[in-house]
C-alpha cells in the first residue's frame, strides 16, 4: 500500500477539520479524493503531503510516516497544485532544472529528462519561454510533467484542471494515466465529476468524514445514480437520497472555529429550496443517452 | 549541496528579473549616501548676522568687517537699537546678533573691558551652538591679533540662545516629528487603502456602482483626517508633558495648520494610489518618494542652511519643510499667522492642487 | 421585435501586444439566460468589463439596454448589476453589513428589496452576522449575488460565479439564476462548466477572444458533424489508444466512464459504423465492448470547434 491511513484525525481548538478517516490507496492507482469546499480535502492532503501533522490516528505515505518521518514523504513525492506550480518569472528549462535540482537530480539526469519531458509535451520550440507566457493549459501539463520529473513513487494533484479547456484536459488525464500506467500512485482531487469517473477509486469527503469510497462503478449503483455527479448531489443532501446506506451526516455550520492555516470552513446546507435534481444534467456532457427527452432539431446553429 | 544550489539560482534569477525591486535596492542606498552625505552638513555657512552698534568707530567697524569677510556671515542689518531684534529673529532673517556696549572703542583705549554681547537663534541647537562659537572665535581672533602688550583686554562674548534656552534637541524634533507622524498615518495610509481595493478586486464594485470619483477619494480620506490629526494631537501631548517641550503660541492656530498639512499629505496618498496597483508598491511609493525626503530635506533634524545650494530648491517641493517651520514658529517662537502666512499659503496651495488633481487623475475605469 | 439587452458588433480589446477579443458579435434578448461557455483565457472576463463599462474596447461597438458603455457610463452604472470573477466583496464586513453598503450606495435598502432577493438571501440570512471572509465558497457566491442584485437591476452580468465552488453548490447556484430569470431578468453567465451551459437559454462557446457558437444548447449539440458514438469496455486507456490508431477515427475522447468516438465518415450508417469499429477492437484483443450512437452535447461541440488545444504558437502572438 502506498498510502494507508488510520483514523487520521486533525483538530484546530475544539473543531474537527479532518474527523478519523481511514482508507488506502495501492501502487499505481489513481485515486479520487473528492467534497465540497470545507468538507477536509486540503487539510487531509497536507497531513499526507508531509505539511501538517496530524492531532491523532496514523498513516504512513510511500512507507514513511506522516509524524516522525516527513522529510521522507517530501523526497518520495511529486506535488502540483492549480494555484501555485511553476515560477512565472523563470523559463521552461529554468524551471525544470529547479525542480530537478532541488530534488537531487544529477546534471546528467537532468538533461535527458528535460529532452525527455520536452519532446513528450512538444515543447521544444518553446523551451527558452518564461512561464508566464504560455497558456494556462501548456502550464498544467508542463507542471505535472515537472512534478513527475524526480520519478516519485506517489504524485499528489490538488485541482490541475481548473479552468482549463475541455481538449486540454483530457490530454492531462492522458498523462495521469501515462503515469499510473508505469507504476506511480496518482492522488487527486477535482471538481470536475466528470473526471472523478476516470479514476479507479474515489473517496468523497463530507464534514471531515468519509462518506463514500469505493469505484465509481460501485457508488453508482450503491446511490442508485447515473453519474458521479448524482453520487456526489446525493450525498451532500442525503434528505433527497432514498438509500439508508448513505453514512454522510448534513454539513453542519461549525462555529467558524478556525485558525490561520486551516482552509476548512463547513459548507452550509440551509436551503430552503429543494434543490431539484435536474434530468440528465450531468456533467459528461452528453445530452442525452438513448430513451431519455429528445435533443429534437434545433434551429439551426 | 546541489540541492541548496538549484534553489540559490532560482532566487538569484527572481531577483535579476525584478526590474523594479532591483532599482530599489540599487538606487536606494545610492541616494540615501549622496543625500545623507549633503544633508548632514556640520559646517554652518551663509549665517545671517544682526550688528547692533550704537555708537560706531573705528574698533566696531573693524570687528565688523571681519565678521563679514569671513565668509561665514552675512550681515543683513545693522541696528542703533535692539528694538528690531526680537522682530528679526522671528521672522528668521536673523540668526545671530551682536551687540556691541555702546562707547566700545573708548571703553577699550581706556584699558577698560568692553562688552560684546552674542545672541544666537538656538531653535535649532546644533547650528545655534557652531554659529555662537563661530562669532566667538572671530572676535578672539581679532583680540589676538590687536593685542598690545601694554593693554590686555578681554572681549566677553555673552552669549544668549534663544527660543531654546536650554539647547534641548527634542524642541528641535517634535515639530517635524508630528509632520512625520501626519504624513505616515495620510499619505501611506491612504495609499495603501486605495490599492487594497484594487488588489482584492473590491475595486471593480465600488467603480460599477454610481459612486463618484469624488466620494470615493473622500470616503476614503476622511478617516484617515481624523485619524492623522488625532495622532498628531496625541504627539503633541506626548511631547509636552513627558519631555515638556514648549508650546508658546496659539494651540487652535496649530491645530488649524496640522490639519492643512494633513490635507496636502491625503492629496498626495491619492496620488500614489492612482499609479500603483498593489498594496507593496504604495507602500514603497509612499516611503520613498515622500518619508524619505520628509525624513531628510524637510529640515526635520538635518537643517537646511547647511544643504548645498542646489538641493534647497528640492526642499521647497516637499511639504513638511514648510510645515517645519511653522510648527516651530508656532512652538518655540510663539508666532502668530502674520509671521508666517507664507508658509500657510505654500501649504493651502499644495493642498488644493493635489487634491484637484487626485481627482481628476482618479481612473473611473479599470484602464 | 424588442430592442436587445445586449447588442455585440466586432468587438475588439487588445492589452498591448496580446488579443483578448478578436471580433466578436452576438445579442442577447431581453429576459434571456445567456452563458458565455469557455476555459480561461477566452476573454470572458474581458467581455464583461468592457459591457459593465470598467474597460473602452480597442474596436467595435456595444450596447446594454440601449446605452454605449463607453459614452453613457453613468446612466448604465446605476442599471447594472456586476458579479466580477473571484469573490470580490468585503471580507472584514458581516454579510449585512456587506449587503447594506451595496444596498445604500444605489440608494435603496435591504427592506426595501427584499422580496427580490428573498430567494437567494433566506439561505444565508442564518449568517448574516458573520463576517464574509469566514463564509464557504458557495455561501460566498450566493452573497455575491445578492449584493448585485440589491439595487434591483435590469441586466445581471455574472463573470464565473461557480468557479471553484464544489458541484452541489454549482446546482443550487443555477437553480437560484432560474428563479430570477422567471422575474424576467436579462441574466449573463460567464462559465467554464460544459454541463452548465444546458440550463441557460442560449450560449456562446468562447475561446482564445473568439466566439465558436452562438445557439441554444440543444441546437450546438444538433450542429455537432459525424456520427458520434459512445464507447465502453474495460481498460480505457488502451481502448483510447486503440480507437485513436483506427484509421476511420476522427475525435477518440474519454467522458466519464466511457468514451466518445466520432467518425471521419459523415453520413456513412451508424450500424455499419458500429460493425467496423467493433471487428477491428476485437482484433486488437479487446472483448466486451458496448457501443452506441449518442446525440453530441456541448462538450462535444466545444472540443469539435475549438480546433487544436491552444498551441504554442499563441505565444509567438503574445510577444
Amino acid at each position: 500500500m502506498m498510502i494507508e491511513a488510520k483514523g487520521l484525525t486533525r483538530r484546530f481548538g475544539d473543531f474537527a477539520a479532518v474527523d478519523g478517516i481511514t482508507f488506502s490507496v495501492g501502487e499505481g492507482e489513481v485515486f479520487g479524493f473528492l467534497g465540497a469546499n470545507g468538507a477536509g480535502k486540503t487539510t487531509a492532503m497536507r497531513m499526507l503531503i508531509g505539511l501538517l501533522a496530524p492531532t491523532s490516528g496514523e498513516a504512513t505515505v510511500a512507507g514513511f510516516d506522516v509524524y516522525r518521518q516527513q522529510d521522507g514523504i517530501k523526497r518520495s513525492i511529486g506535488y502540483m497544485s492549480q494555484r501555485f506550480s511553476l515560477y512565472d518569472d523563470l523559463t521552461v528549462r529554468e524551471n525544470i532544472r529547479l525542480y530537478g535540482g532541488i530534488y537531487g537530480l544529477t546534471d546528467a539526469q537532468i538533461r535527458d529528462r528535460t529532452a525527455a519531458l520536452l519532446a513528450r509535451l512538444e515543447l521544444e520550440h518553446a523551451a527558452g519561454e518564461r512561464v508566464q507566457r504560455l497558456p494556462l493549459g501548456w502550464k498544467q501539463k508542463l507542471a505535472f510533467a515537472v512534478a513527475l520529473l524526480h520519478e516519485p513513487a506517489i504524485v499528489f494533484l490538488d485541482e490541475p484542471t481548473g479552468g482549463v479547456d475541455p481538449v486540454t484536459r483530457r490530454q492531462f488525464w492522458e498523462m495521469i494515466y501515462e503515469a499510473a500506467h508505469r507504476g506511480t500512485t496518482v492522488l487527486v482531487t477535482t471538481h470536475y465529476m466528470d473526471e472523478a469517473e476516470y479514476c479507479d477509486r474515489v473517496s468523497i469527503m463530507v464534514a471531515g468524514r468519509i462518506a463514500a469510497l469505493g469505484t465509481p462503478a460501485e457508488l453508482k449503483a450503491r446511490f442508485h445514480a447515473a453519474s458521479m455527479d448524482e453520487v456526489f448531489v446525493r450525498l451532500a443532501r442525503p434528505s433527497d437520497s432514498a438509500d439508508p446506506d448513505a453514512s454522510a451526516d448534513t454539513s453542519t455550520d461549525a462555529s467558524g472555529g478556525t485558525s490561520t492555516g486551516a482552509s476548512a470552513d463547513a459548507s452550509i446546507n440551509t436551503s430552503a429550496d429543494p434543490s431539484t435534481d435536474a434530468p440528465g444534467s450531468a456533467s459528461t456532457g452528453t445530452a442525452t443517452a438513448s430513451g431519455d427527452d429528445d435533443a429534437g432539431a434545433g434551429d439551426g446553429g | 549541496m546541489s540541492v541548496f544550489l538549484a534553489f540559490l539560482r532560482k532566487e538569484f534569477a527572481h531577483i535579476l528579473r525584478d526590474r523594479r525591486t532591483l532599482l530599489i535596492v540599487l538606487a536606494l542606498p545610492l541616494m540615501q549616501v549622496l543625500l545623507f552625505g549633503y544633508a548632514i552638513r556640520n559646517e554652518v555657512t551663509d549665517v545671517r548676522l544682526v550688528v547692533v552698534d550704537s555708537h560706531p568707530d573705528a574698533v566696531t567697524l573693524d570687528i565688523r568687517n571681519r565678521l563679514g569677510g569671513t565668509g561665514l556671515f552675512h550681515i543683513v542689518a545693522v541696528e542703533p537699537t535692539e528694538a528690531r531684534l526680537d522682530r528679526l529673529f522671528r521672522t528668521g532673517k536673523a540668526q545671530v546678533a551682536v551687540i556691541f556696549q555702546p562707547g566700545f572703542g573708548d571703553l577699550l583705549s581706556r584699558g577698560q573691558v568692553p562688552q560684546v554681547q552674542v545672541i544666537t537663534d538656538a531653535a535649532e541647537p546644533n547650528t545655534g551652538s557652531r554659529m555662537q562659537a563661530y562669532v566667538t572665535q572671530v572676535i578672539q581672533a581679532w583680540q589676538m591679533e590687536r593685542q598690545d602688550a601694554a593693554r590686555a583686554f578681554r572681549i566677553h562674548p555673552a552669549v544668549q540662545m534663544r527660543f531654546n534656552p536650554t539647547l534641548k534637541s527634542v524642541n528641535l524634533f517634535v515639530p517635524g516629528l508630528i509632520a512625520l507622524v501626519l504624513t505616515l498615518i495620510s499619505a501611506l495610509m491612504t495609499a495603501v487603502s486605495l490599492t487594497r481595493e484594487k488588489e482584492t478586486g473590491t475595486m471593480e464594485i465600488l467603480l460599477v456602482s454610481p459612486l463618484r470619483p469624488w466620494q470615493i477619494i473622500s470616503g476614503k480620506v476622511l478617516p484617515y483626517l481624523v485619524l492623522g490629526w488625532a495622532s498628531a494631537i496625541s504627539t503633541l501631548v506626548a511631547a509636552r508633558v513627558v519631555f515638556r517641550v514648549p508650546m508658546r503660541g496659539s494651540v487652535p492656530l496649530f491645530l488649524a495648520e496640522s490639519l492643512l498639512y494633513v490635507l496636502v499629505s491625503l492629496g498626495l496618498g491619492v496620488l500614489i494610489s492612482s499609479r500603483t496597483t498593489s498594496q507593496r508598491a504604495a507602500t514603497m511609493g509612499a516611503l520613498v518618494g515622500l518619508m524619505m525626503p520628509t525624513q531628510l530635506l524637510s529640515g526635520f533634524v538635518f537643517p537646511l542652511e547647511s544643504m548645498p545650494a542646489w538641493l534647497r530648491p528640492a526642499t521647497n517641493l516637499v511639504p513638511a519643510r514648510w510645515f517645519v517651520v511653522i510648527a516651530r514658529g508656532i512652538m518655540l517662537k510663539g508666532v502668530g499667522i502674520t509671521y508666517l502666512w507664507r508658509e500657510t499659503l505654500v501649504l493651502a496651495l499644495m493642498a488644493a492642487v493635489l487634491l484637484v488633481l487626485a481627482i481628476r487623475t482618479f481612473r473611473v475605469r479599470l484602464e | 421585435m424588442s430592442t436587445p439587452a445586449v447588442q455585440v458588433t466586432t468587438l475588439e480589446k487588445a492589452f498591448g501586444p496580446v488579443q483578448a477579443l478578436r471580433g466578436i458579435s452576438f445579442d442577447v434578448e431581453p429576459g434571456e439566460l445567456f452563458g458565455f461557455i469557455g476555459p480561461d483565457g477566452a476573454g470572458k472576463s474581458t467581455l464583461f468589463r468592457i459591457l459593465t463599462t470598467l474597460l473602452v474596447p480597442t474596436a467595435g461597438e456595444a450596447r446594454v439596454l440601449g446605452l454605449d458603455p463607453v459614452k453613457e457610463l453613468w446612466k448604465l452604472r446605476t442599471r447594472v448589476g456586476y458579479m466580477p470573477g473571484r469573490f470580490s466583496l468585503y471580507p472584514d464586513l458581516t454579510v449585512r453589513e456587506n449587503l447594506t453598503f451595496f444596498a445604500q450606495v444605489f440608494g435603496t435598502t435591504i427592506r426595501e428589496q427584499y422580496e427580490l432577493i428573498r430567494p437567494i438571501y433566506s439561505q444565508i440570512e442564518p449568517f448574516a452576522e458573520r463576517r464574509a471572509g469566514a463564509l464557504s465558497g458557495g455561501m460566498k457566491q450566493k452573497l455575491a449575488l445578492c449584493c448585485a442584485l440589491v439595487h434591483r437591476p435590469d441586466i445581471l452580468f455574472l463573470d464565473e460565479p461557480t468557479t471553484g465552488v464544489d458541484a452541489v453548490s454549482r446546482r443550487e447556484f443555477w437553480d437560484l439564476l432560474g428563479v430570477l430569470r422567471q422575474g424576467g431578468l436579462t441574466i449573463v453567465v460567464s462559465t467554464p462548466y460544459m454541463d452548465e451551459a444546458d440550463r441557460c437559454d442560449r450560449v456562446a462557446l468562447i475561446q482564445t477572444g473568439r466566439l465558436l457558437r452562438v445557439a441554444a444548447p440543444a441546437a450546438v449539440g444538433a450542429a455537432y458533424e459525424g456520427p458520434l458514438f459512445r464507447v465502453r469496455g474495460a481498460d480505457r486507456f488502451r481502448l483510447i489508444q486503440a480507437l485513436r490508431a483506427y484509421p476511420n477515427a476522427r475525435f477518440v475522447f474519454p467522458f466519464g466512464d466511457s468514451l466518445h468516438y466520432t467518425d471521419a465518415r459523415t453520413g456513412a450508417d451508424a450500424a455499419a459504423i458500429r460493425a467496423d469499429v467493433g471487428r477491428y477492437l476485437s482484433a486488437e484483443g479487446f472483448g466486451e465492448v458496448a457501443m452506441e450512437p449518442i446525440d453530441a452535447g456541448i462538450e462535444d461541440a466545444f472540443m469539435a470547434l475549438m480546433g487544436a488545444p491552444e498551441a504554442i504558437a499563441t505565444v509567438e502572438a503574445r510577444r
